[in-house]
């Protein structure tokens, strides 16, 4: 199998998998990048959101050679040390129960405000269509609101 | 299809050894103090507790972190009697040992809302008395009268000297001296970190990705292997074909095991791939021909039998053969799937002289035991190392997944990963039972009720996990929540009809009460209405003798401005429920639209829990059990066709996003009663307060669920 390179995090990274691969597994199981997650394998659930060039996509669907070239950014390097705007207001709400599908949630916040420094209710309501068994949906609510007064 | 590791508490308290359940205190932990080494360990003063020589607080969490906030809320109960810096304390989770077990269960798990109302004496009795450990290795240091001295923000401070020195250059000594059997515990007036809100401990690793949960575990040659199963309940492999699964690129190899194939590869993906190559004949056995419609028909059929009475006060026949108004109703509410968002799995490695087990668990115990059964070693041989756990909702603590790891391992012998697909974890369920429910009530000529009768028809969980306990077939367990009928009413009747389906049933979140609080307190509404009466005054009235269902209920109404204007289209619906030892009063904003979708704007929730140790994972519990019983009301389903289940992912079994979410309004009663849980008591309400305040919109009593569109 042909090499795949791409940018994970900054890092240039080259794998040998099966082309089809979903570039979630390829982070999870190859680059090691577990705090990507696996939720549903169909998008439905969002909890395997990255940024690829910059763009909220959920990573469960697709084929690690359609990333061949681009940029990955994952939870991990969405800040060294929790210092990402989101991440702060995550903090400052404590927004996580059981935490599972948070890294999704943040990438998919963080995307969201990327693009709207100031998200009414309704950006909300259509960008963030993560799933959260625990409910915290209040809280991200209340998070968002919060990092876009602070951007 | 498993063979199910099948314990009673008797075989299993004598299995453990644990035959007093009580919680052992094991303070004579071996390296303790005088042992460490150089770069010292942090010294043990408890079985939960850790002080190292840099001042870090090491605290043992023995429940398991499921969303609920254990790793805060019981390191907050030993962490303001040892008057620790709660900036220096961090977690760790125990192994499965003898001084972790639930004293509420006998067992170490994590469940049935128990963990504060089981922690409350013992971790605050822990930290006393490391405390006065502590207090008196410092009076000894100084030679002083050890009532001169006190505890204050990680350190003893020498009252008249003002002379102080810190925890960790006091905790060698403190260790080895001896434990007081009855220390003092702090007045509640003195509390600094019980009852506030200090942030949750795992938050910060749950925003960076850090957090290490049950699919996340690495280890060195680590295989992972998927599982195919036979689509119908109780069906075996007949015969397979590994032929091409074994030509997949990363596959490594295909084995039998009790639930089916286990396809052993390199990743996730290799490991999918070789299970969608196999070829397998199934013996699809006795359930092949259940349906939806079979048992809809099989419990239809019993209920109209009498069953295994479960409350009888006066005579409710009679009663309601003289009564002025009867009503007769049926109720249904359906199986139901836990879809915690991380699937399930499990990593093992299976070795001659020993087993280790990294799983997202609520049942360490059974996993120990099951980790010695199949690996063939003493209990003391398994180590369980517990992750966090992405939802559990009662789904872990079954042992299915924790099996087939364990025997997938031992077939390959190596260390092994099962990973369950979402269809996996849809399809392969221990199931929130399925129930039927005949109602009739009378009520007399002033509208109150004369006569109550509630017969349940259900499968029953007890009968596959405690059959012991299911006694002249009554399962008390199924009746939770109907027997504990609040309203005052003169002639009771409640019993109960087991009716076994095939379908595998567990423990779903708020376990029975999820539908026994949808059929009481949407069949109260109807009685309020019959009698021409508000359901809140009505509810009030007959629960004059009831004092925590009426303040919680009040305190709901008060807060809801229940009786105030509403926008146009909104209705309000309410419900109050004891579950688990708490009082939980809801109160639900609805409007129907036009093609009938269910709109949800607010709930406004009243919790008595008693003594609350952190009233933000208290509010986050509700706001949390109510997004888990909407997401039932409105659209939860699991329905059976040739013995299978219909559904198999997050598009046809869908879940509440934000964009339905209401706005919830969580209000605590200020309570000194006893102490209740937190976990699941919110959800029990939400599903009759929505039903209720859909009849208030509408005039359409819904009496199955899921809600689905009002027609």
């Amino acid at each position: 199998m042909p090499p795949i390179h791409f940018t994970v995090n900054g890092r240039r990274e080259s794998v040998e998998v099966a082309p089809d691969t979903p570039l979630l597994w390829v982070l999870r199981d190859n680059l090691g990048l577990t705090g990507t997650k696996f939720g549903c394998g169909i998008a439905q659930c969002g909890a395997c959101t990255v940024h690829v060039d910059g763009e909220a996509t959920r990573s469960c669907i697709v084929p690690v050679s359609s990333v061949a070239g681009k940029r990955v950014t994952t939870i991990e390097g969405l800040s060294r040390d929790r210092s990402h705007v989101v991440q702060r207001a995550w903090i400052a709400e404590d927004v996580p129960q059981c935490g599972y599908c948070q890294s999704g949630q943040i990438m998919a916040a963080a995307a969201l405000l990327a693009q709207h420094k100031n998200p009414t209710d309704a950006d909300i309501d259509a960008a963030m269509t993560n799933i959260c068994r625990c409910g915290t949906y209040q809280r991200i609510r209340a998070a968002i609101h919060r990092a876009a007064e602070e951007v | 299809m498993t063979a199910r590791l099948e314990l009673n508490r008797r075989e299993f308290l004598e299995l453990t050894g644990a035959a007093g359940a009580g919680l052992v205190i094991a303070f004579s932990l071996p390296g303790c103090g005088r042992e460490r080494g150089p770069a010292a360990a942090p010294t043990p003063l408890n079985a939960w507790l850790r002080i190292g020589d840099d001042e870090s607080i090491l605290i043992v969490v023995d429940r398991s972190e499921m969303g609920q906030g254990v790793t805060t809320s019981l390191p907050m109960l030993l962490s303001d009697e040892l008057e620790a810096d709660w900036s220096k304390v961090r977690i760790e989770f125990a192994p499965a040992a003898q001084e972790y077990i639930n004293p509420l269960f006998g067992m170490q798990g994590t469940g049935g809302s128990t963990s504060i109302r089981a922690a409350w004496m013992p971790l605050r009795k822990a930290g006393a008395q490391a405390r006065e450990m502590l207090i008196s290795a410092a009076a000894q240091q100084w030679q002083v009268d050890r009532s001169e001295c006190r505890a204050e923000q990680a350190a003893v401070v020498h009252t008249p000297s003002r002379r102080r020195v810190t925890y960790g250059q006091l905790v060698a000594v403190a260790a080895t001296l001896p434990v007081p059997e009855d220390p003092p515990l702090k007045d509640p007036k003195d509390w600094k970190i019980i009852g506030t809100r200090v942030p949750r401990l795992d938050t910060p690793a749950k925003v960076d990705g850090s957090a290490e949960f049950g699919i996340d575990v690495k280890v060195p040659g680590l295989l992972v292997a998927v599982v195919a199963r036979c689509p119908v309940f109780g069906g075996k492999v007949k015969s397979f074909d590994a032929t091409k699964a074994q030509a997949v690129p990363g596959v490594r190899q295909v084995v039998q095991i009790s639930t089916g194939v286990a396809v052993v590869a390199e990743g996730y993906w290799p490991a999918l791939k070789g299970r969608e190559a196999l070829e397998i004949e199934w013996d699809e056995g006795p359930n092949a021909r259940v349906s939806s419609q079979s048992i809809a028909q099989l419990f239809a059929q019993r209920s109209t039998r009498p069953g295994a009475v479960a409350r009888r006060e006066g005579s409710a026949d009679a009663a309601l053969a003289t009564a002025a108004t009867r009503l007769d109703a049926v109720y249904e509410a359906p199986f139901l799937a836990h879809a915690c968002m991380e699937p399930m799995n499990c990593t093992v490695h299976v070795r001659a002289d020993g087993v280790d087990i990294w799983t997202p668990t609520q049942f360490q115990t059974g996993a120990q035991q099951m980790g010695a059964q199949i690996g063939g070693v003493t209990p003391d041989k398994v180590n369980v190392h517990t992750t966090y756990l992405g939802g559990g909702f009662g789904r872990r603590f079954e042992l299915d997944f924790i099996q087939e790891a364990l025997e997938t391992s031992k077939a390959v012998n190596a260390p092994v990963k099962v990973i369950w697909s979402r269809e996996d974890d849809v399809q392969h369920e221990y199931y929130r039972p399925a129930s039927y429910h005949r109602l009739r009530a009378g009520l007399g000529s002033n509208g109150r009720p004369v006569a109550w009768s509630h017969r349940i028809v259900a499968p029953s969980i007890m009968a596959r996990v405690f059959p012991n306990t299911v006694r002249n077939g009554l399962d008390q367990e199924t009746v939770e929540g109907a027997v504990g009928l609040p309203y005052a009413i003169p002639n009771v009747h409640v019993d109960y009809v087991l009716a076994d389906t095939g379908i595998p049933v567990g423990f779903w979140r708020s376990v029975n009460n999820s539908f026994n609080a949808f059929v009481v307190e949407c069949f109260i509404d109807e009685l309020a209405h019959a009698a021409k009466q508000d359901p809140y005054e009505y509810r009030r009235t007959l629960l004059a003798n009831a004092p925590r269902h009426l303040a919680t209920l009040e305190l709901a109404a008060s807060k809801a401005g229940w009786g105030s204007a509403l926008p146009a289209g909104v209705s309000r619906g309410i419900a109050v429920h004891k579950s688990f030892e708490s009082f939980v009063a809801q109160v639900a904003e609805v409007s129907v639209s036009q093609d009938g979708t269910v709109r949800v704007h607010r709930v406004v929730c009243a919790v008595d829990c008693g003594p609350v140790v952190n009233p933000s994972i208290v509010e986050a519990q509700m706001e949390s059990g109510i997004v888990y019983g909407l997401t039932a009301a409105l659209y939860g389903e699991i329905t059976i066709d040739r013995g299978r289940v219909v559904q198999s992912n997050f598009h046809d079994y869908p879940m509440l996003q934000l964009a339905q979410m209401p706005k919830v309004e969580v209000y605590i009663v200020p309570s000194t009663d006893a102490q209740g849980g937190a976990g699941e008591p919110g959800t029990p309400p939400i599903a009759p307060a929505v039903c209720n305040a859909i009849f208030a919109a509408t005039g359409k009593r819904i009496r199955k669920l899921p809600i689905g569109k009002v027609a």
